[in-house]
């Protein structure tokens, strides 16, 4: 099983890495497009801004290789978020694959921004990467921004309004929250996708 | 719904754990990576860890110590202590930090504040401020409180700074209650309140935290998202265990036991 890490420069690539090592998974980190397209599992983290995301990986000449993978993907944080059409953020095309935008998370009354803390999970979608995490699953998230819930959402989470934790369509998957970083039921979402795939 | 947050402060001095009382006489607690298990295994939701010295020696965060506690660790954490620059900052979160945490190196130079902002977004930047009540009642800001020696008074105001950094693009404030710090006497809810109606970032309360009791208090009255202590921790006479069972049964939601 060959997994690949997307050498991003999101600041949490070396969490990711050492969470798959603790799981026993020893990842290649790449920015190479050969390497990616030929890995079996391709993990996309990402820490920072939308717009230095995208703009990284059209410079490493990866949006073409990620868009024609045939293997299971998933995006962690900002990782996901760029698999969307669109981001708010720094108002960017992004790499589309999963319909939708990504928005700013607003501010409320006694609603702070960034959402930062452990927020509860509920299951709405099958999902392979759900497999052992029960509905209520405490898991650790930072960020301002987030895609809204729909029919791609396979687990939402609430901060004064729902939005995606975890979406799946097809072989493209992503974690809202931080699966490195989130103890057993991150390290569980970790483990499931590495061993059952999407 | 989110959780309020429970964080075990460790100051590290020379690669290990230390304590002191209001800032002063260091004492050994153990090694890094034993207190950062330890906490993890008690039900912590997050980890600070402090270089106390790195600030008034002005040098930077050895990141040997990140790396092996962000391979250990499956719980974020954050470092302070040092961080005085976008290079310094990167190497600390390339190493596995969560966050970064700035405080002297933020009032000497606010753009810094920006910058991290700019470079790695505003959730991974926390700023830490020390703060005082002067003779005159206004809270203000202190300086290198690393070192008592070096300890300096500004004229900055603490509820100004905290504007001040919100735009500047803190993503986090921790407010240190320096007049409560290691006198396990309750965290300082008056100044915690008037911060908060200041701050729409997470809030984090930090220094007195003596019982449970405090804990719930600082959520309750002040609305902090998360809150900070040390000594009790380290001296076990407050359990995270207990003391989750403690808030969650005043209604406080907290993170399960794993």
């Amino acid at each position: 099983m060959k997994v690949v890490l997307v050498d991003s420069g999101g600041a949490n690539l070396g969490s990711v890495r050492y969470a798959l090592e603790r799981l026993g998974v020893a990842p290649v980190v790449s920015g190479d497009p050969a390497v990616i397209s030929a890995a079996d599992r391709v993990i996309l983290p990402g820490v920072g801004a939308a717009a230095p995301g995208m703009a990284r990986l059209r410079e490493l000449d990866l949006v073409p290789t990620l868009r024609a993978l045939d293997k299971p993907l998933l995006g962690i944080c900002l990782g996901m978020q760029l698999l969307f059409e669109s981001s708010e953020e720094g108002e960017v095309d992004c790499l589309g694959l999963l319909p939708g935008r990504v928005r700013r998370m607003r501010p409320a009354a006694g609603l702070r921004v960034p959402h930062m803390g452990w927020n509860r999970l509920a299951p709405c979608g099958d999902s392979p990467l759900l497999d052992g995490i029960p509905d209520g699953a405490q898991v650790y998230f930072v960020h301002g921004y987030a895609a809204p819930v729909d029919a791609n959402t396979v687990a939402s989470s609430e901060h004064g309004e729902a939005f995606s934790a975890v979406v799946q369509r097809g072989r493209v998957a992503g974690a809202q929250f931080h699966p490195e970083r989130s103890a057993a039921f991150g390290a569980r979402l970790l483990a499931n996708f590495i061993q059952r795939g999407l | 719904m989110l959780s309020r947050r429970i964080i075990p402060c460790l100051d590290v001095r020379d690669g290990q754990v230390v304590k002191g009382v209001r800032f002063r006489d260091h004492v050994v607690m153990g090694a890094i990576e034993d207190l950062a298990l330890r906490y993890r295994d008690e039900g912590a939701d997050e980890l600070v860890f402090y270089d106390i010295t790195a600030s008034p020696q002005g040098r930077g965060v050895d990141v040997a110590w990140v790396e092996r506690v962000a391979r250990l660790l499956d719980i974020p954490f954050c470092v302070a202590g040092g961080i005085r620059s976008v290079a310094q900052a990167r190497a600390v979160l390339h190493a596995g930090a969560d966050k970064v945490s700035v405080n002297t190196p933020a009032l000497d130079r606010p753009e810094l504040v920006s910058e991290l902002a700019a470079e790695f977004g505003v959730q991974c930047v926390v700023v830490g401020i020390d703060s005082l009540r002067d003779a005159d009642g206004e809270w203000r800001v202190r300086a290198y409180t690393g070192d008592p020696e070096r300890t300096r008074a500004l004229p900055r105001r603490t509820l100004d700074w905290v504007e001040e950094v919100q735009a500047l693009g803190a993503g986090e404030i921790v407010l240190n209650c320096m007049g409560a710090d290691g006198v396990r006497s309750g965290y300082d809810i008056e100044q915690l309140q008037a911060v908060r109606a200041h701050c729409r970032v997470p809030l984090v309360a930090s220094g007195g935290a003596g019982e449970a009791a405090h804990f719930a208090a600082a959520f309750e009255q002040a609305d902090a998202d998360a809150a900070l202590a040390a000594s009790v921790f380290h001296a076990g006479t407050v359990r995270i265990r207990e003391l989750k069972a403690t808030l969650r049964s005043r209604g406080i939601e907290v993170r399960d036991d794993a």
